[in-house]
């Protein structure tokens, strides 16, 4: 216990005697959560219009007009050419064009079956499609309105009505979605990459040599590797919470106790990892770009960003294999549903698992004998 | 000059016969692109819904079927009560919840009305709101199918025409978004650590009293991942055309100097951390957990940069993978040339001016 106790002393002194990294540990990730939580976001806003109107009647102004009214869109341009309204969509000024055809507001006023036309920028398809949405309602809308100013009547056969509820997120604040899924991806990099270049430091520097002559056996080794950058972990982790609540005013419904023993399991994956990282590469660029490629690939696949239900069959059997999926799909049950221990209970299991498996390896991978 | 090549030839022989980092630095990338490539998506796909059917009537199990058969969802559970639905969404089985009203059918031919609610979990916000306004569609279709009634026939219809990416693949943005993302992470990685591996491994001292200059040195370090990262673009390139079907509609020649550009700012960056860095762990540490994320969230990657605040979107303009997003998105799905995207060329230039100038500034001849 002692043993132990000594290499906690020299690696915290180790962590904290370098004075470029505890920013970099402690206030890098906060600045991070604080900007970064703003701009993920799908909402769609600010939509640019460009307007072919070709009929230049008052019915044609007053659909125009409906567009910038809703909040969805803005009018950034209007004329009568088609190549000068397509260069607008190449050039990125604008992201649709509403084309209103002659004759429209005569047509309409008589009944007739009109076309308006939206020729949308589809890069983002999800993004076209919203805004294929909200374009369509509006063109809807305005339609049944000048059916009923002229007296039109609704000829009713049966209809189903739709009402809809959102859930544990009446607003859709795409924020308190995101908090936990950015603080979980920082959480984890830092720990993994502190404990990825670890031992292997040791090795470039040439200090594991001196490890290697003094009585310490593996356990104690990785112990003391594992203690100060786990309890790190935890401590960024409840900072992170704190700030998201106090700032973002995050909802937390579940128990607070659930939270912090998932955590510490989850936190012992990410080190495992990274110790095993450390243990079978030589330096430490090796062991970067190693750790980096498996934290591009856990975060990316993790259901932070984009859902792992849109993932072919194959990579979400992949995500079963991913810490981080796990540990998001927790903190989002957990703060957001207060889902209870029952409901998380086999990802607790899987993730002791992980432990378990990650630090069982590299203590076996740990050998005092250079080659 | 014959100094400086032989210092290139040592920074070429230090990379390359380090077998294991070379494995790293080819195979990651391709792995990395050809993983998410498949993966990466945001469009709707057998998400998981619930049923909660109340009636349980000819018509209920008709609209059932209709939604089911779109593709979109996959029906994990039939609810007996309401108390089920808190049940499945806190366990997080289901993401949305269709419930029928009692006496569904019969209070259509009554009352010529009945209605069907949708709850989805919104705990992931942008999901449910696809989910619900694909639910409502789907419902609507079916209502003015099953009874085709004269409705007026004063309607407007709208023509939509999705320009460059006509089935709305998720896959076409996501592409260019990867190749951005991985060339900036890998090439700042690599170089970020070059300086600072000599300063700690102590073989700075040998460079520092040699002739060579300090701009020779730092193009010296940069030539050889130069390289390596041109292979780079090339088999990223060659994996999103064949593999994944990614449309090229402009030019080869104008992809590839701008991807040379792209690199070569992301290279200077790296070098720059190098220079400000004392050692290899914080060097790395500023080019990983500092550049990780805000590459991915701030440069329109899978975020559109329209949709943030004001401040957010003026802040993303120092991320230079925007920039080249925007170039290559240009490029590969519209076709664009360079009188399109010579403002954002200007702007990328602009930055690896000022990192290759910050480094020559911090770049110390002595040691302390």
């Amino acid at each position: 216990m002692r043993t132990i106790g000594f290499i906690l002393q020299k690696e915290f002194i180790q962590i904290f005697r370098n004075r470029a990294m505890l920013p970099i540990i402690f206030v890098m990730p906060v600045i991070q959560l604080l900007i970064l939580s703003n701009a993920a976001t799908f909402t769609i806003r600010n939509i640019t219009v460009y307007v072919v109107d070709r009929d230049q009647t008052g019915l044609s102004k007053r659909l125009v007009e409906k567009f910038p009214a809703t909040g969805y869109f803005q009018l950034v341009g209007a004329g009568f050419s088609d190549e000068e309204a397509a260069d607008h969509l190449k050039r990125n000024r604008a992201n649709m064009i509403l084309q209103i055809p002659h004759r429209f507001g005569g047509d309409l006023s008589s009944g007739r079956p009109v076309k308006v036309q939206f020729i949308i920028n589809a890069e983002d398809g999800n993004a076209a499609g919203l805004t294929q949405a909200y374009a369509g309602t509006i063109v809807a809308e305005f339609g049944r309105a000048v059916a009923e100013e002229s007296g039109g009547t609704d000829a009713g056969g049966p209809s189903i009505a739709t009402d809809y509820s959102y859930w544990y997120n009446p607003e859709l604040d795409y924020k308190v979605y995101m908090i936990p899924g950015i603080l979980v991806a920082l959480v984890s990099m830092i720990g993994l990459f502190l404990s990825g270049m670890n031992i292997v430091r040791e090795k470039e520097i040439g200090t594991i040599e001196q490890l290697n002559v003094t009585p310490i056996r593996r356990y104690q080794f990785i112990v003391g590797k594992l203690l100060p950058f786990w309890i790190l972990g935890i401590v960024e982790l409840a900072v992170g919470l704190v700030i998201a609540r106090l700032i973002f005013a995050q909802p937390v419904v579940g128990q607070f106790w659930l939270i912090f023993l998932v955590s510490a399991v989850y936190i012992l994956v990410v080190l495992g990892v990274g110790l095993f990282i450390s243990t079978v590469t030589h330096t430490q660029q090796q062991a970067m770009f190693i750790a980096w490629f498996f934290m591009v690939i856990f975060m990316l696949l993790g259901g932070i960003f984009t859902p792992i239900e849109s993932m072919p069959r194959w990579a979400q059997q992949i995500t079963r294999l991913n810490p981080i999926a796990y540990f998001v799909e927790f903190m989002r049950m957990v703060l957001l549903k207060g889902s209870t221990f029952s409901d998380v209970a086999s990802m607790l299991l899987i993730l002791s698992v992980f432990a378990a498996l990650a630090i069982t390896l590299s203590v076996l991978r740990y050998r005092k004998v250079t080659a | 000059m014959k100094s400086f090549r032989g210092f290139v030839v040592k920074e070429f022989h230090h990379i390359f016969r380090d077998r294991r980092t070379m494995l790293i630095l080819f195979g990651m990338p391709v792995i990395q692109l050809v993983l998410f490539g498949f993966a990466i998506r945001n469009e709707v796909n057998d998400a998981r819904i619930a049923v909660l059917d109340r009636s349980n009537d000819r018509i209920t199990q008709e609209l059932t079927q209709k939604i089911l058969s779109s593709g979109y969802f996959e029906l994990v559970e039939r609810l007996q009560g309401v108390e089920d639905i808190e049940r499945v969404f806190r366990r997080g089985t289901v993401e949305q919840v269709i419930v029928f009203e009692p006496r569904f059918a019969e209070q259509l031919t009554a009352d010529g009305r009945a209605s069907v609610q949708i709850i989805a979990d919104a705990s992931n916000p942008n999901m449910a709101n696809l989910l619900v306004n694909y639910t409502a569609s789907i419902v609507q279709d079916f209502a003015s199918r099953r009874f085709p009634a004269d409705r007026g026939s004063s309607g407007i219809v709208p023509e939509v025409k999705m320009m460059y990416n006509a089935e709305l693949k998720s896959v076409y943005l996501f592409v260019p978004g990867l190749i951005a993302l991985i060339m900036m992470l890998v090439s700042a990685l690599m170089t970020s650590i070059t300086i600072t591996r000599e300063k700690e491994l102590g073989t700075m001292e040998i460079l520092l009293v040699s002739p060579l200059k300090p701009l020779q040195i730092i193009i010296g370090k940069v030539m050889p991942y130069l390289a390596l990262s041109l292979v780079n673009v090339v088999s990223i390139l060659v994996l999103a055309r064949t593999l994944f079907g990614v449309p090229f509609q402009g030019s080869y020649t104008l992809f590839f100097l701008e991807s040379l550009l792209f690199v070569i700012t992301a290279l200077s960056l790296g070098i720059m951390i190098s220079t400000i860095a004392e050692n290899q762990q914080t060097a790395m540490m500023i080019s990983l957990a500092g550049l990780m994320l805000p590459v991915i969230i701030l440069s329109g990657f899978i975020f559109p940069i329209s949709s943030m605040p004001w401040p957010l979107q003026v802040f993303s303009n120092i991320v230079p993978a925007k920039w080249f997003l925007i170039i290559i998105r240009g490029i590969m799905l519209k076709g664009a040339g360079i009188e399109h995207v010579w403002k954002e060329t200007l702007i990328l230039m602009g930055m690896a001016a000022f990192f290759v100038l910050v480094s020559l500034r911090r770049f110390k001849v002595r040691l302390q």
